[in-house]
């Protein structure tokens, strides 16, 4: 049977656009984003800029390394050092308590009502920070907080000691606080991932919860487990409020040090410093997070 | 397999030691906050100095105010934004995304040190009210405000509905106003609320721009009425609790549910 | 294509019964399965099919281990398993969908289950490679899950499923997530591989021609019970109870009278299959092929409705006066020469069918 040809009709032929014309439509529609980006450009991108920028330049305004040589002073390698061991402390801490409250949570199921509820429960706790959480621990803890005076007055141990509250010890046990529920908001939906299938596979094939475990549900948690951890270094090495409250004198960590550096009037000079005290927090959380994002991809891959 | 008796039992009591460990601080602040001087029951003493001391009161209505502009600003800048890339310029929706991110990964401590030029600026332009925080928040803000906001245009055809309309002769704006907004209300109502929580809370900003806002001026009474600040703390997380609670009770659940678990 | 169930020699050497007694599983108010009883000979393939619902995945599951039944037993080659646990059963499962673990090359899959068992690497990857090549992945090998097609990601779970030698192979609705093509290519794969390595097999679907075309018997299934359990040719011709000739191929219900052992349907006398009414009025179920079409006659009955062309078949809807709609399957050639409209006499032919209660 032969195959009639069909032919295409001509192309309707339209008047082209006016050539100034097409120029104008386009940027027409960038228009409207314009109070957007103005508006990141002057309240995020400069202040980001003016950090970056002031941090090599000294307090005449030429350029100059030398407020990134003082970051190797003791006292700002110190500080980096605490920060580093608060942020590594709490986020191993969070982390491994955070897994272990996700699979908690997770295996109610996910219809459970008290899942629901700890999963909210969580995201507020997470946002805990600051003052309320500062003062929190202060009436807990603090001198006359009601834990202290419940074991002084009847046991007669003295928990206040020379008040480790308001040291870097102090900070650890607070910053637990928000990153372990913070790590149950960032791990759940990695063990959600866990397809119920290859636990099933694996049974049916003869493993047991033990080697479940071990040969498939760890290896795959593994890389959500690691970016998990480093959000909560992240996390931590950022913070600033509920130190800034429990610590007023002295830097022992880095935002600490960069408040006095800009709070301090006795150093103008010190001004600088703080910028390149930014600086150095901008390039560490930088990496932690660049590693994060590399984690979350495998991740991905895995789990979709 | 994980509903052997033995397992029920240790979730049991794992749950409910976390439960304790997060409620024993939350707790000790009721009690720090009530008690009467010599341990003679409880009193609310601390708590009226909330209302009755007049700095307090001003910097708690000021981070209030402060909480109701932050959300204003947030949708009117980042609602129609986000739509409009959508539908007019998807091109941009990367950048605007990455944007939106950055101060997830640029510490607000960052920020704040090198705002002090541009508050400088809005300090002559506009005047030193702490309102004028608003700015900085709604940077803060901006990646919590995304996702919620992106997650719920995703989850509605923008382009199909903002084509049926403009056929029928709508303007962008009521498309906007009218069409695509009321359709994404969940996604931009927790966004809201995640803002009114990050603002009653944000101490970074306006300590060290030297404002008066509630967490500033709770830290400053801590130092003469430790009480007084315990019982601030404590009240800003009921408000902040319940603000969050009416949230979750809006979001709809997404339960998934796994192929071939029927017959 | 269907064997006669005697056990085959295998490439294995084991092949085992399967035996489901009263298997009962209750979920709160739902009879997920109620006294389901099912004898599989060694070396067979059943399948189970039904409506969603009906209990089929259930009960394989239970065969698995994965379910516990709320009472009934299950034993496999004269062995009670119901109480061992699910790891211990010595069976290969296949499910629908996304099993195969997405951090291990294809071939650490398959080797999975021998790697469990001790076996050293050498002889796993062995074995492995072996089993891939038997579903033709051979090439595959070193890739990952998420490489593969989701037609070769099945081909996979089943040479893992098979690498362990199982004594009963379970597939779960292994093609429910595939596309058309793929699912009748793959289908008749699976029926290759079962013969080949010979391992008594359940498999369970809601697509019929998928049952009909590869198991060597089937259970159709309906609200935890089992209706009949037939080669599939006797499934189509006798189908044992009302639910399974709605279900297994297409049908018309036709009123009929049964006198003396036959049905009165459509004006010619029919002899009837076992399970039908006794006397009385009642529907008969007509199968398409079964309805004759005489344009020619002088004493029409119907009237011509609508004509739909398959290819090879046509179906035409006849409109039976004082009667509903039948349709008839029709040789295209035939059917070419009718229009809507033409008036024509329709009967049914001599092959036995099913009379239900009205």
């Amino acid at each position: 049977m032969a195959v009639t040809e069909v032919t295409t009709p001509a192309p309707v032929a339209g008047t082209p656009p006016a050539p100034g014309a097409g120029l104008k439509i386009a940027v027409g529609s960038y228009v409207p984003l314009l109070p957007f980006f103005g508006f990141l450009l002057i309240f995020l991108i400069v202040p980001t800029v003016t950090v970056v920028v002031s941090a090599v330049q000294d307090g005449e305004g030429g350029f100059t390394l030398g407020n990134v040589r003082a970051l190797t002073s003791d006292a700002a390698v110190n500080a980096l050092w605490n920060s580093i061991i608060l942020s590594g402390s709490t986020a191993i801490i969070g982390a491994v308590l955070g897994g272990l409250l996700s699979y908690l949570v997770v295996s109610l199921g996910p219809r459970s009502v008290i899942r629901r509820t700890a999963v909210s429960v969580c995201g507020v706790l997470a946002q805990f920070g600051g003052v309320t959480l500062a003062f929190a621990f202060i009436s807990l803890l603090g001198f006359s907080g009601v834990l202290t005076e419940a074991l002084r007055s009847w046991p007669g141990i003295d928990i206040w000691g020379s008040g480790w509250l308001f040291g870097l010890p102090g900070l650890i046990v607070v910053y637990c606080y928000f990153q372990i529920p913070l790590m149950v908001i960032v791990f759940t939906p990695a063990l959600e991932g866990l397809r119920p299938q290859w636990r099933e596979a694996a049974t049916n094939l003869g493993a047991t919860t033990a080697q479940y475990w071990r040969m498939v549900g760890f290896p795959l948690l593994t890389p959500a487990f690691l970016g998990s951890m480093l959000l909560l270094f992240a996390n931590a090495f950022a913070a600033y409020a509920t130190a800034a409250v429990l610590v007023s004198q002295g830097n022992p960590i880095s935002p600490l040090f960069i408040r006095s550096a800009l709070t301090s009037e006795i150093l103008l000079g010190q001004r600088n410093l703080g910028f390149a005290l930014a600086l150095q927090m901008v390039v560490v959380v930088a990496i932690v997070m660049g590693a994060y994002a590399l984690l979350l991809r495998r991740t991905a891959r895995w789990m979709r | 397999m994980t509903s052997t008796r033995g397992f029920r039992i240790a979730r049991g009591v794992g749950l409910t030691l976390f439960a304790a460990y997060f409620m024993v601080p939350l707790l000790s602040m009721l009690d720090f906050s009530t008690r009467a001087r010599g341990d003679e029951g409880r009193t609310f003493d601390a708590w009226r100095t909330l209302v009755e001391n007049e700095d307090l009161r001003e910097a708690i209505i000021a981070s209030l105010l402060l909480a109701v502009l932050t959300v204003a600003l947030m949708v009117v800048l980042l609602v129609p934004t986000m739509i409009w890339v959508r539908l007019r310029v998807p091109r941009v929706s990367r950048l605007v995304e990455f944007l939106c991110l950055l101060p997830l990964t640029i510490p607000a401590l960052v920020i704040v040190v090198g705002i002090s030029g541009v508050y400088a600026w809005v300090d002559y332009l506009i005047g030193d009210s702490a309102l004028t925080l608003t700015f900085a928040y709604v940077v803060l803000v901006l990646p919590y405000a995304y996702r919620s906001i992106d997650s719920a245009l995703s989850a509605i055809d923008v382009f199909t509905l903002a084509e049926a309309a403009r056929s029928l002769g709508a303007s962008w704006l009521t498309v906007i106003a009218r069409i695509v907004l009321p359709n994404i209300m969940t996604g931009v109502l927790s966004a809201a609320f995640i803002a009114v929580a990050l603002v009653l809370g944000e101490f970074t900003f306006a300590s060290l721009l030297h404002f008066d806002t509630m967490p500033v001026a709770l830290v400053q009474i801590s130092k003469t009425d430790a009480k007084a600040s315990v019982a601030g703390a404590l009240a800003s997380i009921i408000l902040i609790t319940l603000l969050l609670m009416v949230l979750s009770l809006l979001h709809r659940d997404r339960v998934t549910r796994t192929p071939g678990q029927e017959s | 294509m269907t064997t006669t169930p005697t056990p085959p020699a295998t490439t294995t050497g084991r092949s085992l019964a399967v035996e489901l007694t009263d298997l009962t599983r209750v979920y709160g108010s739902v009879r997920a399965l109620d006294g389901l009883t099912l004898h599989i000979n060694p070396g067979e393939m059943v399948a189970l099919l039904g409506p969603s619902g009906c209990g089929k995945t259930t009960a394989l599951r239970i065969l698995a281990g994965l379910d516990q039944p709320t009472a009934g037993t299950v034993s496999v080659g004269g062995k009670d398993l119901t109480r061992v646990p699910a790891n211990k059963r010595d069976m290969g499962m296949v499910f629908q969908a996304y099993s195969l673990f997405p951090h291990m090359t294809v071939v650490d899959n398959v080797a999975f289950g021998l790697k469990l068992r001790g076996q050293d690497r050498a002889a796993r990857m062995r074995v492995a490679r072996d089993r891939l090549e038997l579903v033709g992945l051979g090439e595959q090998a070193d890739r990952y899950a998420s490489q593969l097609s989701g037609g070769q990601q099945q081909r996979v779970a089943l040479a893992r499923a098979l690498a362990i030698e199982p004594s009963v192979l379970l597939l779960d609705e292994p093609l429910s997530a595939l596309d058309a093509k793929v699912r009748t290519q793959l289908r008749d794969e699976i029926r290759r591989v079962q013969l080949e390595v010979g391992t008594t097999t359940v498999f369970v679907t809601h697509d019929q021609e998928e049952a009909l075309a590869i198991a060597d018997r089937v259970g159709v299934m309906n609200k935890g019970r089992l209706e009949q359990l037939a080669p599939p040719a006797e499934l189509y011709a006798s189908p044992a109870t009302r639910f399974v000739a709605e279900f297994v191929g297409l049908n018309n219900k036709v009123p009929a009278q049964v006198r003396d052992g036959r049905a009165e349907v459509l004006g010619s006398s029919v002899p009837l299959i076992a399970g039908s009414l006794d006397a009385g009025a009642g529907l008969a179920m007509v199968r398409p092929e079964s309805v004759t079409l005489d344009a020619r006659s002088s004493t029409p009955n119907a009237t011509v409705e609508s004509i739909n062309f398959l290819g090879p078949v046509s179906r035409v809807y006849l409109d039976v006066d004082g009667i509903d709609t039948v349709m008839a399957a029709v040789p295209s050639p035939v059917a070419v020469k009718l229009a809507p409209g033409d008036r024509v006499a329709v009967g049914v032919d001599s092959t036995p069918l099913l009379v239900v209660a009205a």
